[in-house]
């Protein structure tokens, strides 16, 4: 008999996304199971973005569905949809935070629409989150006046705010600089020891990948769908699509015409 | 060797094109009422649980749309109510009727040009305001931010806007009635020699309280048109710069073009009351 805990956290079934009449992804299917972090790996313009913004149901695919602990995000009614959207956090790639709130007021906010928690322990638990980020001193400072790295930070603390086992994180390390990067994956490790949620990232960043990723898969442009899933050590050592094995050992240029 | 004129494909481009704007035309027209119709639910569900209403947010946008625009509506009704007082001034002393400025001035002011003339200093300044503040967060993800926490962007951008404009317009409408009425005074007394007392006391008769009433009535509903224009503009814009820029464009010329529509329509109604 299934339990809960065998529903996988994600699963994809045959999806097919794009835009208009442009099909960017067809027929991915795959499965993300709890605890751990899951990478989405491919090159610019191969549809990572696109994808992750069907798996937290911003967009309606073409066909196929997304179940989220074993219900469809694709097929649910609306509040269904919100409530479910409620139980995983987000965060962006430049943060998307709010520019007119501060900080705090920021994490604030997912706590003041849906907790039932006093002003006061509010505070204390959004000020918590912004410890946990190493943010703590930077309350009352507005999105505008913090580096990019730190307002990732941010968003990644309004996304925890309402304690979700499953994050996403839209390209986390793009646009800054190695050190930084390596900072927020250590983030990410610690976050994921401590809190023991699912953690799925989109990004093209190598370093990233072989850093934090405990399994990927890699989207390819011209197949429009996968075209590997594994571990990403394993991957490059044993995978035999010339492609894959080329693109994680940074040596793709020579497949480029 | 240059194309040969071929008058059929001219005419089948020139169908095509016309067929196509109006597809777009109707498309926006049908957004727009899907998204009114939105908005409308969200104002309903404000009435019944009016603490889910921003109130920091609407008090800012209070601020933002009333307080800043008092003085370019004071300059704005001022001259609007001199600019009347000239051309009525010119005309009624052909034939005698210098006192009838008052009832001229007050009545043109209270009935069309204060509630237009604010509201087309309101769309330049608040609704392109909103569009252009709805479209960068849109580039910035932070719509898809607050969709993704759950919280309805409807209820969390544009209630607030909506219920500030609606606070803040009606008033605006009355600073700009009464300085454009004394507008049309200075002229009075300049031009026409009229005491100033004569003159209030005409102005005063004139105005009955449903003439200023109808007057409000409108800027309520110019109200309405700007924000929801404006905020609908915003998160359509598209994903770039330019596509901000243009939303922003956008609503000033769809709001003044619904603007117009929406008097002309109100005026109409007016006048079959008897106003």
């Amino acid at each position: 008999m299934s339990t809960t805990d065998d529903v996988p956290i994600i699963d994809v079934r045959n999806l097919i996304v794009g835009y208009g009449d442009n099909v960017v992804l067809k027929n991915v299917s795959f499965v993300v199971d709890k605890g751990g972090i899951f990478a989405v790996l491919g090159g610019s313009g191969c549809g990572k973005s696109t994808l992750l913004k069907h798996l937290i149901g911003l967009y309606r695919p073409f066909s196929g569905d997304v179940l989220i602990r074993g219900k469809s995000i694709v097929r649910s009614a609306q509040s269904d949809k919100d409530a479910m959207m409620r139980s995983f956090g987000v965060t962006y790639q430049n943060g998307a935070l709010f520019g007119a709130l501060t900080l705090l007021e920021n994490v604030l906010l997912p706590l003041e629409e849906f907790s039932s928690l006093h002003h006061e322990e509010r505070v204390l638990k959004a000020k918590e989150k912004l410890r946990l980020v190493e943010l703590d001193g930077f309350e009352s400072y507005y999105p505008a006046e913090l580096s990019g790295g730190m307002r990732k930070r941010a968003g990644l603390a309004r996304a925890m705010a309402l304690e979700p086992d499953l994050l996403f994180f839209d390209e986390p390390s793009a646009g800054l600089d190695p050190i930084t990067s390596a900072e927020l994956d250590k983030l990410i490790l610690r976050l994921k020891k401590d809190t023991g949620a699912t953690f799925v990232i989109v990004t093209h960043e190598l370093d990233s990948i072989f850093a934090i990723a405990d399994r990927c898969i890699m989207l390819d442009k011209q197949t429009r769908g996968i075209v590997a899933d594994g571990n990403p050590r394993e991957l490059l050592e044993k995978s035999d699509n010339p492609w894959v094995k080329s693109f994680l050992s940074r040596n793709n240029l020579r497949y480029c015409n | 060797m240059p194309m040969p004129f071929d008058l059929d494909q001219r005419i089948e481009d020139r169908i095509e094109e016309v067929g196509s704007f109006a597809k777009h035309i109707i498309d926006d027209l049908i957004r727009m009422v899907i998204f009114t119709g939105e908005l409308s639910r969200i104002v309903w569900e404000s009435i019944t649980h009016p603490r889910r209403v921003r109130r920091r947010e609407t008090l800012y946008y209070m601020d933002m749309c009333g307080t800043d625009a008092v003085p370019i509506v004071v300059m704005i009704c001022l001259l609007m109510g001199i600019i009347l007082g000239f051309q009525g001034a010119m005309q009624l002393q052909k034939y005698g009727g210098d006192i009838f400025i008052a009832d001229f001035v007050s009545l043109v002011i209270i009935k069309e040009m204060g509630p237009l003339m604010v509201a087309m200093i309101c769309t330049g300044r608040a609704g392109s305001a909103f569009a252009a503040e709805i479209g960068t967060m849109k580039v910035g993800e932070e719509i898809d931010a607050l969709r993704t926490m759950g919280l309805n962007p409807v209820r969390f951008l544009v209630m607030p806007k909506l219920m500030a404009m609606l606070l803040v317009m009606p008033l605006l409408t009355v600073f700009g009635d009464i300085v454009g009425i004394f507008g049309g005074m200075i002229i009075a007394v300049i031009k026409l020699n009229l005491p100033i007392v004569v003159y209030y006391n005409r102005a005063m008769g004139a105005i009955t309280p449903l003439a200023f009433m109808l007057g409000l009535f409108k800027s309520f509903v110019f109200a309405f048109i700007i924000t929801v224009i404006g905020c609908r503009r915003g998160f359509s814009a598209g994903n770039d710069a330019m596509g901000v820029g243009r939303a922003a464009t956008s609503t000033v010329v769809s709001s003044i073009f619904w603007i117009v529509i929406a008097d002309f329509v109100l005026t109409f109604f007016y006048s079959m009351i008897g106003e």
